[in-house]
């Protein structure tokens, strides 16, 4: 009796939480799943922000198949869910085509651009935080080549590398940088293990600092420099933390502010195209307690001075995505 | 020797299986706090309840049909074709250049046309191994596994670098609107009632309903499929009858490599109309525990696949209406494969020594 009891008003919660998605935001994350420790992760935590500053709720799903897409931007947009925001690019076709078919809703892409009257489309400048680290690390390091390594070969993944190797070559014009791609399939995004022997083979050619762009590949990376006594570099969030002292900055790349903003802003939120970058903080370096001894007087200088020169426009870092080429490395 | 009926293997098995492991599930579902009666009857609701579900639960059943099709043609010769995934990751690529590439006239024509593409690619992508396994001995097990890898990578390196639409996303650009597959809600829908509305389900299910219907007239009304059988009982007994096992291995994987290939004119055809990084997304290994379930018969395969499907539809609304996390519904559909396929023995023994105990003592009751 009493687990018949458990069971019915179980489902009268489920009943009611079906029903109080009206008017509630939703946040839509990728494949990845939200505890990828990167870009997914960084956008659940602008969600949780918001939701904890006004004690709303919102819904999500995570999904397992590229044909949900549509299914979730649908089911979410019929329930009343007011904004749907998603996190990724591959958003972008199952967004394109409904759209149009929920005018009143308002919707929010990171990462690609969708053209419609009712949809914000958010995109960061990558290579310009990864050029800012690209300066810090070729200073930090010693031997005069530093490392980078992807997640997978995609062009946002080659974005990246490319500010990141600009940035590099601007502080040392004799640096030598090698770049190396996790993996060919998803797991790529997740796969330590990996990132720990990449890092071992860059470190025996020579690198004293690697950048890690690979999600949950990362982790393995940072510890590996960490375990190597050579310097790491985070990304997406600050990743300082993870081991104080060994870690020289994080790229930031501030998706939860993207995230936040769109809750915040409700079905006020502005359609439109929007470039998350350096002047407007969507992405930088991250100085803190753990980093300040790495980060030298002359070093700080030195990235004052490039973070001005791209506001201002005299330095323009090269993005790949304009001509899917990047004129100092050959991918 | 005694044996129990037909239909307690082929039906009362794969139930009992299924049975435990919902049991299973249920206790899982109920560890963190949810009620596994609501999340059954939203799954049920949600995957068959309405044509929008079984819109969505065919879609992924037609995967499932014909990765597991490719999965039993092969263990008929005992071979384990674990390269599913690499050969329909192929097979897609056969899809896309046959719709970018070819100027279509109508939907009917490209269909065949990206049909015979999707088999044929699928089918040079399993030879390889195929050869190497009748010729030289390698492994199938390892050659196929390892061709999923090399695949996903070909795969990539033509997204990024030749067949890339302008933008970011690694993906070919969109078919022309005339390979447009008629989906179920063009099909099915007259007047003003609409049915299937924007489920990806499409003219491919009847694809590969023949199928099905090919590869059991095959095993078992031909000369080839008999040879194929042989084979698979015993080797020696088949190189004694003059069957030649180097032909039996090639052209049992060529089949089972097109099969599995041509599951691309469901997904990259007929639901996305390009081709995306990371298309198969597993469907080759869920063919496996297809084909394990529905022990190789094209028809147990139809509906092992069907209940796949309904798994992963039923998934998704779980995922979509209620706090159960991704990860818990993984473990649910992991534990009906466990159960289905790799614990089928743990059912099928005692339930054998049951039907022989209880035809013994009728058999003496009568006597």
């Amino acid at each position: 009796m009493t687990l018949m009891t458990k069971f019915l008003s179980a489902s009268a919660a489920l009943a009611l939480t079906a029903g109080a998605a009206m008017a509630d935001p939703a946040v839509l994350f990728d494949l990845g799943g939200k505890f990828d420790k990167s870009f997914n992760e960084s956008a659940f935590n602008g969600a949780q922000r918001w939701a904890e500053e006004t004690g709303g709720s919102f819904n999500e799903v995570e999904i397992q198949s590229d044909a949900q897409r549509e299914q979730a931007i649908r089911r979410f947009a019929e329930a009343g869910n007011n904004p749907i925001v998603m996190a990724g690019f591959s958003w972008a076709s199952a967004l394109g085509e409904v759209a149009a078919d929920y005018p009143d809703t308002k919707f929010q892409i990171i990462d690609m651009v969708v053209d419609a009257p009712n949809v914000r489309s958010i995109v960061f400048a990558e290579e310009q935080g990864s050029y800012l680290v690209g300066v810090a690390a070729a200073m930090a390091s010693e031997t005069g080549t530093v490392g980078f390594i992807g997640g997978m070969d995609i062009p946002l993944i080659r974005n990246f590398a490319c500010g990141y190797v600009q940035g590099v070559l601007a502080a040392n014009p004799d640096a030598t940088v090698i770049a190396n791609m996790t993996g060919t399939t998803p797991a790529a995004w997740n796969d330590p293990v990996k990132g720990s022997e990449l890092t071992l083979a860059q470190i025996s050619q020579g690198a004293d600092v690697v950048y890690a762009a690979a999600g949950g590949t990362g982790v393995g990376v940072l510890q590996t420099a960490a375990d190597e006594g050579i310097l790491s570099i985070g990304v997406d969030s600050n990743q300082n933390y993870l081991h104080p002292g060994m870690v020289l900055t994080s790229m930031l790349k501030r998706v939860d502010n993207a995230v936040y903003d769109a809750l915040m802003a409700g079905d006020a939120l502005e359609a439109g195209f929007n470039v998350m970058d350096l002047a407007n903080g969507g992405v930088g370096y991250a100085l803190d307690e753990h980093n300040e001894a790495l980060i030298t007087d002359e070093m700080k200088a030195a990235l004052d001075a490039a973070s001005a020169g791209i506001e201002s426009g005299a330095i323009m870092v090269h993005n790949y995505n304009t001509d899917e080429a990047c004129p100092v490395y050959d991918f | 020797m005694e044996k129990m009926p037909q239909w307690a293997d082929v039906v009362l098995v794969p139930l009992v299986s299924l049975l435990l492991a919902s049991i299973i599930s249920a206790f899982v579902i109920l560890a963190i706090g949810e009620s596994p009666w609501a999340a059954l009857k939203l799954m049920v609701n949600g995957a068959l309840g309405s044509s929008y579900g079984w819109g969505y639960t065919l879609y992924y059943a037609t995967n499932f049909m014909f990765t597991g099709l490719a999965v039993a043609v092969a263990f008929h010769a005992r071979m384990f074709n674990i390269g599913g995934e690499g050969q329909a990751i192929l097979g897609g690529l056969g899809v896309a250049l046959v719709c970018l590439y070819i100027p279509w006239p109508h939907w009917s024509l490209a269909l065949i046309g990206a049909t015979l593409g999707a088999a044929l690619f699928g089918a040079a992508w399993a030879l390889i191994p195929a050869f190497l396994q009748a010729k030289r001995g390698s492994h199938i097990v390892i050659t196929t596994i390892m061709f999923n890898f090399i695949a996903a990578a070909l795969l990539n390196y033509l997204l990024v670098n030749q067949l890339k639409a302008p933008g970011m996303e690694p993906a070919t650009p969109k078919f022309a609107q005339a390979t447009h597959l008629p989906s179920f809600q063009d099909m099915f829908s007259f007047g003003d009632t609409v049915l299937f509305r924007g489920t990806p389900a499409n003219v491919a299910f009847f694809v590969a309903v023949l199928a099905c219907i090919a590869v059991w007239v095959l095993i078992w009304k031909t000369r080839l499929g008999y040879e194929i059988r042989a084979f698979g009982h015993s080797e020696s007994a088949a190189k004694y009858a003059g069957i030649s096992p180097t032909k039996i291995i090639v052209v049992s994987m060529l089949i089972s490599g097109g099969l599995a290939g041509m599951m691309a004119v469901n997904n990259v055809m007929g639901e996305a109309e390009r081709l995306v990084l990371n298309a198969v997304e597993g469907a080759g290994f869920i063919g496996i525990a297809v084909a394990l379930m529905g022990r190789s018969h094209p028809f147990g395969v139809f509906l092992a696949a069907i209940l796949f499907g309904f798994l992963y539809q039923g998934g998704a609304e779980l995922a979509l209406w209620t706090s159960i996390p991704r990860e818990m519904i993984v473990v649910i559909q992991a534990l009906v494969i466990m159960f289905t396929g790799a614990l089928d023995n743990m059912v099928r023994a005692p339930l054998e020594k049951a039907f022989i105990a209880f035809s013994k003592s009728h058999a003496k009751a009568e006597g």
